[in-house]
């Protein structure tokens, strides 16, 4: 049994099923919200990268009959919750969007493999697109602050200043953020290569981590194949039993020359740069 | 203290609750104590090593799923070698699933597959027959006794087979089972469905069609289980829509010896855990000493006549 004792002498599993409080569900801006529940052990042992399964509710004609996968933006143990920033797309979010504070929402997790992250690193290079942006920000309080963790440069890409949420990602940390925007042309692969060499020149990170798009993951994955540094990208696929037993969230991946289906809840979401294959029959 | 154990044929089950088929594995011990179990039946394995279907595999309906993930395997020697060890930490009977494309693979799988650690071997006869132009076995009593025939013959391990709804006459295709020497019926699979886009015009589905299951189907497959259990005399294992202890004793009181849990687990993870409390709960308030006393007690003034429940189905 993957069980683990606690002090009460009951067993408690690593994954767990709760209903939380939700303590606010605000606009962040035009496009985003941003949704707080209050959580213990196990939900705040979450690891960034990791993901929940949210049980959104049955309401207002809406009918998400499946729970929808969303990683975790904010792990807060100190204030008892986790945070979850998302884009209002289907039924599941818009559903989500109507939750009131003092409304319960169900949730299953932590589940996934999260990023890999060594404290011994001097610096780390962040590229995000959009929503992506919340996958990646719970790795800023890893970096630079009071845990004397590794400096962060961020890449982040949007379509327009007012969806960049620059503040949500820094979170008060001291990194240094590189905003491109589709609306002025900064966000071209092209003016992004440039910008990702002179930092890779400059700051020769130790790691680079990427979600979001899959223009952005593939130019990763050429500059880390370039200049040798390892990698790691968040994967979105849809999702049914989150467990890894239904199958249905398999990608394809390049392991040691073979390709592989792997399957996006239980041997990711993150994964190797390296092994993602990104123009794939296999990607939704 | 009610007593929750069910006799199917020769295995003993300690409480009447199960998975159904691909819905659960080893993964969901971090989330179940598996040993509440009455027991574990495993992800269907094929002799042929399958990739499945293209993606999407699943999507969603107002109350249930439709899925086309199809049986990617990695075949009986990574099976043998790798997934039945794994099982035998836990202290439930393990129920193996197989699927093939013909009589003679079944057969051949059976086989292999009768070794320590397996307590009994479920035959989704639900899968397309290459034979038959990838008709189901199970949607021909035809062919349904000729897997189950040539199975019965190379295993000694109790044989359950999965029968298909997607039949006119299932209560026929289970008497054929059971005539070729099936231990127990499990009724039934899941529902061909199908789920178009209106956005893009396109199926939701990569396979373009797919299995209903969930909610959805209870009602059917519950009456697909009632007409089973009054026609053979092996036990029935009840499997659709059940997300409760109540579905459970609804399917006990039309027929069912025991009950597989499939779709709800993909929503309430350690459901399980909590339908056979449940069905504990419901025995002690109603005085049942035993839950074996609840199968098929269904209450039909006038019980039907075989030439009723035909023309009952005709409607």
């Amino acid at each position: 049994m993957n069980a683990l004792a606690t002090a009460s002498g009951t067993t408690a599993f690593p994954v767990a099923e709760r209903s939380c409080k939700v303590l606010f569900n605000r606009q962040v801006n035009r496009r985003y919200k941003l949704i707080a529940l209050e959580a213990a052990e196990p939900f705040t042992r979450a690891r960034a990268g990791q993901f929940f399964h949210l049980l959104c509710p049955q309401q207002a004609g809406l009918k998400p009959f499946l729970r929808r996968p969303m990683s975790v933006y904010g792990v807060r143990p100190a204030g008892h919750r986790i945070e979850f920033l998302y884009q209002i797309t289907g039924s599941g979010t818009q559903s989500l969007g109507l939750i009131e504070p003092g409304d319960a929402l169900n949730a299953v997790g932590p589940l996934g493999i999260g990023f890999s992250f060594d404290p011994s690193w001097k610096r780390v290079l962040v590229v995000a697109r959009g929503v992506g942006m919340a996958t990646l920000a719970p790795l800023v309080p890893l970096a630079g602050g009071e845990s004397g963790g590794a400096a962060m440069s961020a890449v982040l890409s949007a379509r327009e200043p007012d969806d960049l949420m620059r503040r949500e990602f820094e979170q008060d940390a001291a990194i240094s953020v590189h905003a491109l925007f589709d609306s002025d042309g900064s966000s071209a692969v092209e003016s992004v290569e440039a910008l990702l060499r002179r930092l890779i020149a400059s700051e020769r990170p130790d790691m680079m981590y990427t979600c979001g798009s899959s223009r952005l993951l593939k130019l990763l994955q050429r500059l880390g194949r370039e200049f040798g540094i390892p990698g790691e990208a968040a994967l979105e696929q849809q999702m049914a039993c989150a467990f890894g037993v239904c199958l249905c969230c398999v990608r394809e991946f390049e392991v040691a020359g073979a390709h592989v289906h792997k399957r996006v809840c239980c041997e990711g979401p993150v994964f190797d740069l390296q092994q993602v294959v990104v123009d794939s029959p296999w990607s939704i | 203290m009610v007593d929750l154990s069910v006799r199917i044929g020769a295995l003993v089950l300690r409480n009447p609750v199960m998975p159904a088929s691909g819905t659960f594995g080893l993964e969901h011990s971090q989330a179940m104590d598996f040993n509440l179990l009455g027991a574990c039946v495993t992800k269907s394995v094929t002799p042929t090593l399958r990739t499945g279907n293209p993606v999407p595999r699943v999507c969603e309906t107002d109350t249930g799923m439709l899925n086309s993930i199809g049986i990617p395997s990695k075949g009986l020697a990574h099976f043998r070698e790798q997934v039945i060890p794994a099982w035998a930490a836990y202290d439930t009977p393990l129920v193996v699933s197989v699927s093939a494309d013909t009589v003679e693979e079944f057969a051949l799988a059976c086989a292999e597959l009768t070794v320590p650690g397996v307590a009994a071997i479920e035959a989704n006869i639900s899968c397309p027959n290459i034979e038959a132009d990838g008709r189901a076995f199970a949607m021909s009593a035809h062919d349904t006794a000729a897997a189950l025939a040539a199975m019965r013959r190379r295993t000694g391990l109790p044989l359950w087979a999965k029968l298909t709804p997607n039949t006119g006459d299932i209560a026929a295709i289970g008497r054929a089972a059971e005539e070729a020497g099936a231990d127990a019926l499990v009724v039934a699979n899941t529902i061909l469905g199908m789920a178009i886009d209106v956005h893009s015009f396109r199926p939701k589905l990569g396979n373009v069609m797919g299995g209903l299951s969930g909610p959805a189907i209870k009602p059917i497959t519950l009456r697909m289980v009632y007409q089973c259990a009054r026609t053979v005399k092996i036990p029935v294992i009840g499997c659709g829509g059940i997300a409760s202890a109540e579905d459970a004793i609804e399917y006990l009181l039309a027929g069912a010896s025991a009950v597989q849990v499939g779709t709800a687990s993909f929503i309430h993870p350690a459901v399980m855990a909590q339908i056979v409390a449940g069905l504990a709960d419901f025995c002690e308030r109603r005085g049942i000493a035993r839950i074996a006393d609840l199968v098929g007690a269904v209450k039909i003034e006038q019980p039907m006549s075989e030439l009723e429940v035909r023309r009952a189905i005709q409607l």
